[in-house]
């Protein structure tokens, strides 16, 4: 009686977790299916040749919108260049601003800080599109329009936002004392931000590097009016060919679009890992 | 004993409308171990770290060695401050850490090892040095910093409660050991701490701060026995407080003792006449502080007769508590209570008699006047600094 007893919670409790993994499991392959659902999707589209209503997969497969995408007057590669040469001047102008500016907003008192920070918000509180319109103009006049600098500059007013917040929540979080015990010891205080402060600070300024260098690559409504037709970037690319409805087109520039964003964050998650290993545990 | 090597004249520090240090005098002799003892608040750390350059003075002025540094940036001060936090650097080694002054300085890379190995031996550290700070214990941390502040040979070594952070037990040995480390190295040493015995233990001299006033300076065993003042008693454990009234006599009165006060009697407490010995008082209300472990407590029927030069006081046991070594009683003496301690326990509720000798009674003059043995428990300053003392 004794063993029956002390024997059946345990193998019940077993059968409440195997039972437990069927919800788990559902839920899962759910969220599985959300995220690679519409990836999978464009990858079945980007090597589809004839793909129409009640069919559930494509009639045809083939390679020729490659070619199409690839060819001279595609633009493909021109844009693909130009999308990362932008993006990665925005990074370094953002960063070079925001480093310094997050930098003293950390030091601030905490209400001017948050007034400040608030401010950076601005651009975002009116819509885009009458803003660019008027940067477009003003950028015409002083010949910035269709140039990469005049892209780069909007880009820039663009990812300040969380340049500049994700840098200052970087700082802030370092200890004062930290810069402290360099300077006492004799460390000048552009010797103590460089030594201390910037290297505690890195993944924190990596992953804005990142919000930035996303946010250029993605960015529509600004490389429309400044850049274009001079400056051909990525999204005008995606947009043209989804607006002609031609799926298989915008489908292979949306892959082409993923390459950059994929291999930026491998880099940094490279230059990362010492960094965020030896604050682990302090 | 030589002349000031770290000097503070007027030294003032504010913030805003709020003034945390009110022209601070201080002189430090070259190897001398200060130490800055005050509540949370009285201004202690921010003295130190107006020393050591992190805090601007608003008036006043520091100099090492003549030299005047008031306006100095803290990297060009000659010092180094050992962080109560610890303050390591989380992306360095032990041995980065402890190096990096002499780096700053370019010394050469044979000659930074050298020194970080020394200092590692110092400081029980070795082994260690390509650890980092995240995978030592609190103890080694604290030995790290100060490996750290002492590979630069500072010429004075500033320590912001080094000491709060570690167990108790650790505590103990490394006060012993920052102290035999200091007299070795012949460093000035300036300690800012909020725990009484550590300051006794490790300092030549004790400075008490008081809401960002000096209230008394002098060696342990000065400020111990000669309390200048009711604050500075209550902070070094006099904590019972009874308000007396006395009678300042003129030499020659008091049988032969030389100046005297004479207290007089009350319904709790017989008339006694102790010697002035220095004291600064006055005909009037006096406010009387004395330690638990000072007073003498025995059976109501044996000591009721005043001895002289000790004040007797008669009361009631209200509770006996047993912290270790001694009974602690509490003994309610009119409407005051007070605690005294005793080898061998009384019951709750005996009649006891309590005995004071004059040099363990510190007598201070009061504002106001209370002309009867009055109600008033220990409270305000002496509570605050119980609580600080225990923290």
């Amino acid at each position: 009686m004794s063993i029956l007893n002390s024997v059946s919670p345990a193998r019940s409790g077993r059968f409440g977790i195997d039972l437990w993994w069927v919800p788990r499991g559902i839920l899962l392959g759910a969220l599985a299916f959300a995220i690679f659902g519409p990836l999978a999707n464009l990858l079945i589209w980007t090597v589809t040749e004839k793909w129409y209503f009640p069919h559930a997969l494509p009639l045809e497969y083939g390679f020729s919108n490659w070619a199409k995408v690839f060819a001279p007057r595609g633009n493909a590669l021109e844009s693909l260049i130009n999308s990362v040469i932008v993006a990665t001047v925005t990074v370094i102008v953002a960063l070079a601003l925001a480093i310094p500016s997050g930098y003293a907003l950390a030091r601030l008192k905490l209400p001017l800080r948050s007034l400040i920070l608030l401010a950076f918000l601005v651009p975002q509180a009116f819509p885009e599109l009458p803003v660019f319109v008027n940067v477009a103009r003003m950028f015409y006049e002083l010949r910035l329009n269709g140039t990469i600098p005049g892209v780069v500059l909007v880009h820039v007013t663009h990812g300040l936002v969380y340049a500049v917040w994700i840098a200052t929540a970087a700082f802030a979080a370092i200890d004062r004392d930290l810069e402290q015990a360099a300077r006492s010891i004799g460390a000048s205080a552009p010797r103590a931000f460089m030594d201390v402060t910037l290297p505690l600070a890195a993944p924190g300024l990596m992953a804005s590097a990142i919000f930035v260098f996303l946010e250029s690559l993605d960015e529509f409504t600004g490389s429309y009016f400044v850049g274009a037709p001079d400056v051909n970037l990525m999204p005008l690319l995606l947009y043209s060919a989804g607006a002609g409805g031609n799926y298989q087109i915008a489908s292979i520039t949306a892959l082409l679009l993923l390459i950059p964003s994929i291999a930026f964050m491998a880099i940094v998650e490279r230059f990362l890992r010492a960094d965020v290993l030896a604050r682990v545990g302090h | 004993m030589g002349e000031a090597f770290l000097k503070l004249e007027q030294l003032t520090v504010g913030y805003g409308a709020n003034t945390v240090l009110h022209s601070i005098d201080l002189a430090i002799r070259k190897g001398e171990f200060v130490a800055l003892l005050g509540s949370s608040g009285c201004g202690k750390t921010t003295l130190l770290r107006a020393i050591a350059g992190f805090v601007p003075p608003s008036g006043g002025r520091v100099a090492v060695s003549g030299r005047e540094v008031t306006q100095l940036p803290p990297d060009k001060r000659g010092m180094a401050l050992v962080f109560q936090s610890y303050a390591l650097w989380p992306h360095m080694t032990v041995a980065q850490n402890i190096g990096y002054g002499l780096k700053l300085k370019r010394r050469p890379k044979s000659e930074i090892a050298a020194r970080v190995a020394e200092m590692e031996n110092l400081l029980g550290l070795q082994g260690l040095g390509a650890r980092k700070p995240g995978q030592l214990s609190g103890g080694q941390r604290q030995r790290v910093a100060l490996g750290r502040a002492l590979a630069i040979d500072p010429e004075i070594l500033l320590l912001d409660e080094p000491l709060s952070n570690l167990d108790a037990r650790i505590r103990l040995t490394v006060r012993h050991e920052i102290r035999a480390l200091q007299r070795r190295l012949g460093i000035t040493a300036i300690h800012v701490t909020h725990d009484r015995e550590e300051a006794m233990v490790m300092a030549d001299r004790i400075v008490i701060l008081k809401d960002g006033h000096i209230a008394q300076q002098g060696t342990p065993e000065e400020i111990y026995n000669r309390p200048a003042s009711s604050f500075v008693a209550a902070f070094l454990g006099a904590e019972n407080r009874l308000l007396l009234q006395a009678e300042r006599l003129p030499g020659g009165s008091g049988g032969g003792i030389g100046e005297a006060v004479r207290i007089a009697a009350s319904p709790v407490s017989a008339e006694a006449l102790l010697p002035l010995a220095g004291r600064d008082l006055q005909s009037g209300p006096v406010e009387a502080r004395f330690r638990a472990e000072a007073a003498e407590l025995l059976p109501a029927q044996a000591g009721t007769a005043p001895v002289d030069g000790a004040l007797t006081l008669s009361g009631h046991v209200t509770a006996v508590s047993y912290p270790g070594g001694q009974w602690r009683h509490g003994v309610k003496v009119g409407e005051a209570d007070i605690q005294v301690d005793a080898p061998a326990a009384f019951a709750v509720g005996d009649a006891v008699t309590v005995r004071i000798k004059s040099g363990d009674l510190f007598l201070y003059p009061t504002e106001g006047g209370a002309s009867r043995l009055a109600a008033m428990p220990p409270e305000g300053v002496g509570k605050r600094s119980a609580e600080v003392v225990e923290a």
